[in-house]
């Protein structure tokens, strides 16, 4: 992989049951900027035994050129199988830049491209820039629970890689004209090289099966929930508002809530519509994950709650009372329509 | 069974404050704890040492005061602890500290489980375990909740965001352990006061002599670090009041209608 003969920025389309994942089409957003400021083009890569719907959606959201492998054996995600697809079509086509959505699989698969390429990988990356004068991606991530944020450049090697965040980063608007340039390639893997199988799937159950990335209001509870039970009334919240419950590390280790429904740098990082805050302090680890939220409500009785500082509407109060109070009166308002 | 478990001494986040006036990290006072998904995967790989018997070993890269969560993990019940320290091991990434790693791993003999956490809670990349593997061209699972055997097989359930997934190997293979897949135990008094006494061994560079230097340290990480800088808060909060909780809820809404947010 050379610098002089490397080109393109390519985006990891990841699929599930067939299913394009919300990520890899938000890093077409990204690719898109990246590969202009490259001046390249933008390319998706789709792997999978049913990748019909995932390259259609990937020409929509923007890549001028997809690389689609499709086979039985990539049915289910497997660093081997996975793995090698993407090796033989880096060494055939020779990318400039990777993104990867930072999803369990796609951290593993980034994990697996880079230390075999023996090349760079930034992990969930929230802001992507290029410097120009050098032709690097300026990957930017936060640490230490969100407290510091850190530029992170690949400057010796190429592909420079990086993952991002579900959710960090808003889809591009859709294009059903675009006509990307489709290249299919053979690439199998023997069964006995693929050294993990899946052998069963339980899918998780969660209620009204929403799930807090697709969610476009989410009602967060703290430590100042006091119980596992209190957060029904957030329930009420987010039923009102076809939303979903989330909440903060510390909800989920007094064991209030489980840690699928954690906001934060530990968590989901989320962007929905409106994000209630209530009863959470807004330590830097939860701000990690929603400070992109469209519109930002904090409900705290700790006017000094570090929380109003990212909020938009702040109420000081009780969310016992205010919560109940919301309920009811937008109940009132959606009879009144 | 031959376990290795890495784990990592991190700053606890959750207690990091933020200089007012300088905008930077105060780490001074800042306890050193654990990584905790590290522990989750050190009771992983008690777990199987309870079920199937074998050794668990311990290993962490980091100065000479990372001893003290290898300590702390002998108290839990390993065996075996070793600090993985060289001056040129310093400023590593994840490519450079996994190549480590990887060869340290070599250089303590056959394994059959590699356990490690999802992800450190002060760098948060979730890099280092699976490229560990990478380096060794071993089998891997992430975010595994469990492993059973079974006979040459080994059966691991894997958190995936969409649910569960359960999937057979064999070993050796290479797992990463999240807070769901089990409660750390504490150490006994016993086991605090044989780790007091207890030997840590050293890897350092010379013990790796076939390694290659020029995957270490700063000078052989891919990435650098241009800038770091603490995030600036610039929202500027609307207060909304009211006598009653009714009148606040009304005011809110008031504002998320003409806000077109609602």
């Amino acid at each position: 992989m050379s610098f002089e003969t490397c080109k393109d920025v390519w985006v990891f389309i990841e699929c599930f049951q067939g299913k394009p994942k919300s990520v890899g089409l938000e890093l077409l957003g990204q690719g898109r900027r990246l590969a202009d400021g490259l001046k390249q083009k933008l390319c998706a890569v789709v792997i999978g035994k049913d990748v019909d719907e995932a390259v259609k959606e990937a020409g929509e959201y923007g890549a001028e050129k997809i690389y689609v492998v499709k086979d039985d054996e990539y049915e289910n995600y497997s660093a081997d199988g996975y793995g090698n697809v993407f090796l033989k079509l880096c060494e055939k086509y020779d990318p400039n830049t990777i993104l990867v959505g930072a999803t369990v699989n796609g951290r593993d698969l980034g994990s697996k491209i880079a230390v075999s390429l023996h090349t760079g990988l930034t992990a969930d990356c929230t802001a992507l820039s290029v410097e120009e004068e050098t032709g690097n991606v300026v990957w930017e991530r936060p640490a230490f629970g969100g407290n510091l944020y850190a530029q992170i450049l690949c400057s010796e090697t190429r592909p420079q890689m990086g993952t991002c965040r579900p959710g960090a980063f808003k889809k591009p608007e859709k294009n059903p004209d675009n006509k990307p340039e489709i290249i299919v390639e053979e690439i199998h893997t023997p069964v006995d090289e693929i050294r993990t199988k899946v052998i069963d799937f339980i899918k998780a159950c969660e209620d009204n099966d929403m799930r807090l990335d697709e969610a476009d209001v989410i009602v967060s509870g703290g430590r100042g929930m006091k119980n596992a039970e209190n957060f029904a009334i957030l329930k009420e919240l987010a039923d009102v508002l076809g939303g979903t419950v989330g909440c903060s590390r510390a909800a989920v280790d007094a064991g209030w809530m489980p840690q699928t429904k954690q906001v934060g740098q530990t968590g989901s990082t989320v962007s929905p519509k409106i994000y209630f805050a209530c009863a959470i302090s807004g330590a830097v680890q939860h701000v990690a994950g929603m400070s992109e939220s469209g519109t930002i409500i904090a409900i705290n009785k700790d006017e000094t709650a570090p929380i109003f500082e990212v909020a938009d509407y702040g109420i000081v109060g009780d969310v016992f009372e205010i919560v109940p109070a919301l309920v009811k009166e937008l109940k009132a308002r959606q009879q009144n329509e | 069974m031959n376990i290795v478990v890495c784990i990592k001494q991190v700053p606890d986040t959750t207690e990091i404050k933020i200089d007012p006036v300088k905008n930077t990290l105060i780490r001074t006072g800042v306890p050193s704890i654990m990584n905790p998904f590290d522990k989750n995967a050190l009771e992983t790989g008690l777990q199987l040492k309870d079920q199937y018997g074998g050794k668990v070993t311990v290993i962490s890269m980091g100065p000479p005061q990372a001893k003290a969560v290898l300590r702390e993990a002998l108290a839990m019940g390993a065996d075996e602890a070793y600090l993985v320290t060289d001056r040129a091991f310093g400023g590593s990434d994840t490519y450079a500290t996994s190549y480590i790693l990887s060869e340290a791993i070599k250089k303590l003999g056959a394994y059959d489980v590699i356990l490690g956490g999802k992800q450190a809670i002060d760098g948060d990349t979730g890099q280092t375990a699976p490229s560990i593997a990478e380096h060794l061209k071993a089998t891997r699972l992430t975010y595994v909740l469990d492993l059973k055997v079974e006979g040459d097989k080994v059966i691991a359930r894997r958190q995936v965001e969409e649910g569960v997934e359960v999937i057979e190997t064999k070993f050796p293979v290479l797992c990463t352990a999240t807070k769901e897949s089990n409660k750390p135990r504490y150490a006994t008094v016993k086991g605090v006061i044989s780790s007091l006494k207890a030997e840590i061994g050293e890897i350092t560079l010379a013990d790796i002599p076939d390694a290659d230097t020029t995957k270490m340290g700063l000078k052989g990480s891919p990435t650098k670090v241009k800038k770091t800088f603490t995030p600036q808060r610039t929202a500027n909060c609307v207060n909304i009041e009211g006598n009653s909780p009714i009148e606040v809820a009304d005011a809110l809404i008031g504002k998320l209608v003409d806000a077109k947010v609602l």
